[in-house]
């Protein structure tokens, strides 16, 4: 690997620092700089003037925001994400149990459909204007834009509720053994796969068409080679950086859907806990969980990023 | 002589806002074995939809309607597509246009050479590869072993043109059909390119298709000539006669615009002691972060030296990357100069846009190359010219329209104009507005980058003879920047020309093409195909010139840039020492070492001791 | 030539298949349109009424939709709670495509380091899921009409921005941008009457995308009971009101899911429809 590739590697990495660091101001300040303050909060209405001060003085809320945001994010880097304060328990202990639960949804939920959308993408753009090429792209264009409680409804009702196949609420702990897996995960895993699949079908097709439409396709149809050798050994390798970034754009958006998920089967992840944070305004814990939530969405941009770099060689032979 | 292709009643339809059009209209010929015809015609006569069917293949929107095409006695158009497959890469071959784009950018020249010979189960991969090998080195690519382990991007444009070449001979086709494939070569790579696949051709007997709408391209390597226009043959013939006894009047004009702009004429002159309008000295400008000197990054233009009285017109002539279109950005305040001073009408022009008065804006006007985006496409004629005249001198409602049409008439443009939006015209239509739209802030001078680059020869010259007509009755002066020597024949009296940032000859348009000349300048001229047969082997010497060898040298970026091409350069001067500047007796200024008579050609010119004087010129007038 | 062969693409109007998915589009997207605006009128009940012992009620002549989990009118509330999230949707997506626009067109002619700083800002604030985002704001402000609009905004506003300045930024380079700076036009000239009138096409069609996440977005908030707040109600509530007869499939749950639903693809379907059509495809 050249020093040019690393250097190119290395800017993107710190472009993706600073952008995190710039979220977590924007962050902080939607979160801290707000009229009613914590302080008031804990202690409820009814608290005496002096008593919301003395704990403001004892929570450092008098303090400038510089200094309080310097304090809450010098916590973030050392691991000290703060107490909760509907929970009383620090932000790391609530986090650690169920930050697993989460990646594992969201893990079965990548392995099921990533392989699933590229092989609709790919064969859609491998067959364009085809029949099925047509009712892929109308069936993805429905699917993208359908909300997930409609489809976590209509998946309960009926596989829950009318076929009896799998139960309508996931507890992650129940699992014990492959079938008490499947039956765990299917629900959710169908509802964030159904709209992340037609995304992520729609941007590899494009990305693959786009490839197909250039000179080199052209000139590879003109010295005889067949259709899918040209999909598959010429175009792909180029849109592998386009790809990479629509399943990263894709596995993204499955952050905002699994607030909805987990909420609707009552499964116990990080989203959830967050909805509950928002409700209770226990700012310390959605503080928290949406830096994790933005920290993954930079991770696999950047991963989306550098496999693009790594797959163009005229980056990579320089 | 055998037979090997023949076309019958071929049409080829496009799907259009009516149902379909005819873009190939009953096309017909023939082409024996061995023999090399030429497709020729302007842009929208059907020539690369011709080429393109005779591999049964039609772009997308297109379709081939009917005929046939007999391709050594099979009708290719009867074909199915598996066989089809089969023919294509195998029995026949084509090259395209721009190789840059041809190639898969992300897999190695080698693979992508005998993928389809592979495929088509010519032989195995070791013979196969041996065979591209051998091929390289035919086609006189540089280290012909190894050049196949390389990535597109590695290797320069006209050697990827080669490398399509031996991707298309490495099955031995019946039928290899080039699809203009010098056109996106500089015309110094164009002739190294033309020299190698005339010779490849020739001694393979190939036969071959040759599409391109350079008269003087053809004339050296073809044996026919189909001509066509809107999608009809216009005259079929054996080139020799297409030159000298062309029956159709199309084809007469294609050659009349293809030959050279008779002489320079002489201009009348201002005093010299006039004032000049646009003085340079010493300019550096260049992209990118400046360093400690506050000097760019990427230095595009080194050292520029430039005046230009009233009136003048002075062409800037150079290949792609030389820089030259960089000058006119500085000039036009687009582009911040690094070093020097540019000045105009005795007064400093401020590098930056913001800085400019007024005046200086209205003075100086820049028309690009391309009218398609140049124009904005959402604004009609009307506004187009009307905002200048708003902006300039504050002309509005009927004085404004008033002014506008006048503009049109200057142009030659009929007033019906005036409402249209810039995509329901012409090539040439457009470039007529791109040019009233700088006529109408009355300026003195005019920047012209490339303005007849995009057009059809036919259009360009048309343009041409507008600007010449423009110049003598309103007294403007032009920067006229081109890569293309016989328009800057035809315009400028003085010229500069530019190789990588460096201006290595400046001086009146008529000694520049006469020797001596900075070797670059030499080589830059000689390499224009002129129209006529045998042109070519008269010049061998152009394409694989044996460089005097040179010692190891460390180059500080202040030697001469040319060194690396330079056939006439001297080993331990010209790789030790930056070149100065030299007056010729000509009057031009040279940046070279060499005296005068080491800059006279190399080997005695062949019976024509001026290069560009066709013998042709008088045949028909 | 192949220029020949683009042309009869530019004058549009190929001949092509009609889908029948693609006026489906349209019709949808009018029917909600008119819904939004004479809804409220056609209700047959008052919104909060309980005109009903039986809760979770089938669809019936007297009540079409059945009635919700108080034995509410579900049609009355379905055609109120309508307004709510076609209007509020609406309204933000036009803000958010206004907004990101301007603020595109307003980066792509200013000086190198506000442009740069501009686009890192819109990069940050891209990086944050919506939804995370109007999480946090509603945790931070509270819930309230005009505060969800402004959170849609925040929210999408940087979406609308970036495709708004990939566009702005090709056409700064456009040459007829360079000739009016060579006029000496002013920043603000070149901005509104070169670039904005080319950008204009695609930045509609956004609109419209910008409108389903939208959609998406505040009702997914109105079902996390997050959103608008009763005794208000836009569909997303009224889902969340009704979940309680997820186990017996009742119509009260049912129906404003495939609202939303309906909705959103509706106006996908049409987005597609004409950006394909103004493609020639």
């Amino acid at each position: 690997m050249s020093t040019h590739i690393l250097w190119l590697i290395g800017r993107r990495l710190a472009a993706a620092v600073l952008t995190l660091l710039i979220v977590s101001v924007v962050i902080f300040a939607i979160t801290a700089i707000l009229p009613g303050d914590s302080a008031q909060q804990i202690l409820g209405q009814f608290a005496t003037p002096e008593q919301i001060e003395a704990l403001r003085q004892q929570l450092g809320l008098n303090q400038p925001a510089i200094v309080r945001y310097l304090d809450w994010f010098g916590g973030l880097l050392s691991g000290n994400l703060g107490e909760s304060m509907t929970n009383n328990m620090p932000v790391t202990e609530l986090l650690q149990g169920r930050l697993g639960n989460t990646l594992m949804l969201a893990l079965v939920t990548s392995v099921v459909s990533v392989p699933v959308a590229l092989l609709l993408g790919i064969t859609a753009a491998i067959y364009r204007g085809g029949r099925l090429d047509k009712c892929l792209s109308t069936l993805t264009l429905a699917l993208v834009a359908v909300p997930e409680f409609l489809v976590a409804t209509l998946a309960v009702l009926i596989f829950a509720v009318k076929l009896r196949w799998f139960s309508a609420l996931s507890y992650a702990s129940d699992v014990t053994s492959p079938l008490a897996f499947i039956r765990t995960y299917t629900l959710p895993v169908m509802t964030l796969c159904f709209v992340i699949v037609a995304q992520m079908a729609r941007m590899t097709r494009a990305a693959v068409v786009d490839q197909l439409d250039s000179s080199y396709a052209e000139m590879a149809r003109l010295k005889g080679l067949g259709n899918l050798r040209i999909a598959l050994v010429h175009a792909l390798p180029n849109a592998v950086g386009p790809i990479a970034n629509a399943i990263a754009l894709s596995l993204s958006y499955l952050f905002g859907g699994v607030v909805i998920v987990e909420t609707i089967f009552n499964y116990p992840g990080i989203a959830s806990l967050m909805v509950d944070a928002v409700t209770n305004r226990d700012i310390a814990l959605v503080q928290a969980c949406t830096m994790l939530f933005c920290s993954g969405y930079l991770l696999l941009v950047l991963i989306a990023d550098v496999s693009a770099i790594l797959s163009n060689p005229r980056l990579r032979t320089r | 002589m055998t037979e090997l292709l023949h076309v019958k009643n071929l049409r080829v339809n496009a799907r259009g806002g009516a149902g379909e059009i005819e873009i190939v209209r009953n096309v017909s010929f023939s082409l024996g074995k061995g023999e090399v015809l030429a497709l020729i015609g302007e842009s929208g006569s059907g020539k690369t939809t011709i080429a393109l069917s005779l591999l049964g293949y039609a772009r997308h929107g297109c379709r081939i309607a009917g005929g046939e095409i007999w391709v050594d006695g099979t009708d290719v158009l009867s074909l199915d597509d598996k066989t089809l497959q089969q023919w294509r890469g195998h029995r026949i071959a084509y090259i395209a246009q721009s190789a840059a784009a041809a190639f898969n950018p992300s897999k190695r020249l080698l693979d992508q050479v005998i993928e389809s010979a592979l495929l088509h189960g010519v032989g195995s991969r070791a013979e196969l590869e041996r065979k591209a090998v051998e091929l390289f080195r035919d086609l006189a690519l540089p280290n012909p072993e190894t050049i196949g382990q390389r990535y597109p991007h590695q290797v320069s444009g006209g050697q990827l043109q080669r490398l399509m070449a031996a991707m298309a001979l490495i099955a031995d086709p019946l039928l290899v059909i080039l699809d203009e494939p010098t056109t996106a070569l500089d015309v110094t790579t164009q002739v190294e390119v033309l020299q190698t696949f005339r010779d490849a051709v020739k001694r393979r007997n190939a036969t071959a298709v040759y599409v391109s709408h350079d008269l003087a391209v053809v004339a050296q390597m073809a044996d026919h000539i189909v001509v066509l226009n809107g999608g009809e043959i216009r005259e079929h013939n054996r080139t020799e006669r297409i030159l000298h006894h062309a029956d159709d009047a199309y084809t007469r004009s294609l050659l009349g615009a293809a030959r050279p702009h008779g002489k320079p004429k002489a201009v009348t002159r201002l005093p010299a002691e006039a004032e000049p309008l646009l003085s340079i000295k010493g300019l550096i400008a260049g992209y990118g972060k400046p360093d400690s000197l506050g000097l760019p990054a990427s230095r595009i233009l080194e050292d520029i030296e430039l005046e230009l009285r009233p009136g003048q017109a002075i062409g800037i002539i150079g290949e792609s990357g030389s820089g030259k279109s960089t000058l006119a950005r500085v000039v036009a305040g687009l582009l911040p100069a690094a070093r020097g001073k540019v000045r105009f009408r005795g007064e400093e022009l401020p590098g930056q846009l913001s800085q400019r008065s007024a005046e200086q804006f209205r003075r100086i006007q820049l028309v690009f190359q391309n009218a398609d985006t140049a124009l904005n496409p959402m604004h009609t004629v009307g506004t187009l010219l009307g905002r200048p005249l708003k902006a300039y001198f504050g002309l509005t409602g009927k004085a404004q329209r008033q002014r506008v049409l006048e503009l049109l008439d200057q142009v030659r443009l009929p007033h019906t104009l005036i409402d249209r939006k810039p995509g329901a015209l012409s090539g040439g239509q457009k470039q007529r507005v791109n040019l009233a739209r700088a006529l109408a802030a009355k300026p003195d001078l005019i920047l012209c980058d490339e303005v007849t680059s995009a057009l059809d020869t036919v259009v360009g010259a048309a343009i041409l003879d507008l600007l010449a007509e423009l110049r003598r009755e309103l007294g403007l002066a032009y920067l006229f920047i081109s890569h293309d020597i016989s328009s800057v024949r035809a315009l400028c009296d003085d010229v500069v020309v530019m190789y990588q940032g460096h201006q290595v000859q400046t001086g009146s348009t008529s000694a520049l093409l006469e020797p001596p000349a900075h070797p670059y300048t030499d080589l830059l001229v000689r390499s224009v195909p002129e129209l006529r047969q045998g042109w070519l082997e008269e010049n061998r010497d152009l394409a694989r010139l044996e460089l005097p060898a040179l010692d190891d040298y460390q180059d500080n970026g202040e030697l001469c840039t040319f060194l690396d091409r330079c056939p006439k350069r001297i080993n331990g001067l010209c790789n030790s020492t930056a070149p100065g500047r030299k007056t010729l007796s000509s009057g031009s200024v040279t940046l070279c070492h060499l005296d005068e008579e080491a800059m006279l050609p190399l080997l005695p010119v062949l019976a024509q001791p001026s290069a560009q004087e066709p013998r042709l010129y008088k045949v028909n007038g | 030539m192949s220029t020949s062969v683009s042309n009869p693409s530019r004058t549009s109007a190929l001949p092509r298949i009609t889908s029948p998915w693609r006026s489906v589009g349209a019709v949808v997207c009018l029917f909600w349109l008119v819904m939004a605006v004479i809804g409220p009128w056609l209700a047959p009940h008052d919104v909060g009424q309980v005109v009903s012992d039986d809760i979770f009620g089938p669809l019936s002549a007297q009540y079409p939709l059945g009635t919700d989990y108080m034995g509410r009118d579900m049609l009355s509330r379905m055609l109120v709670a309508a307004r709510y999230t076609v209007g509020l949707a609406l309204v933000a997506a036009l803000l958010s495509s206004m907004i990101g626009t301007f603020i595109a067109l307003a980066a792509a002619v200013s000086p190198r380091w506000l442009e740069d700083g501009i686009c890192r800002l819109m990069d940050a604030l891209i990086a944050i899921p919506s939804k995370m985002l109007a999480l946090v704001i509603v945790a931070g402000f509270g819930s309230s009409v005009p505060l969800l609009i402004i959170t849609a905004i925040i929210g999408y506003a940087p979406g609308a921005f970036r495709i708004a300045y990939s566009l702005a930024a090709s056409l700064y380079t456009m040459e007829y941008v360079q000739v009016a700076q060579t006029r000496g036009e002013s920043r603000l000239y070149i901005a509104l009457r070169e670039m904005l009138p080319n950008m204009l096409n695609p930045v509609l069609a956004d609109l419209g995308l910008r409108f389903v996440f939208i959609v998406l977005l505040l009702s997914g908030l109105s079902f996390l009971g997050l959103g608008v707040q009763p005794p208000d109600a836009d569909l997303g509530s009224l889902v969340r009101e009704n979940i309680g007869g997820l186990s017996q499939g009742a119509a009260a749950l049912i129906a404003p899911a495939l609202a939303i639903g309906t909705l959103t693809v509706g106006v996908n379907l049409l987005i597609d429809r004409i950006s394909s059509h103004r493609n020639g495809r």
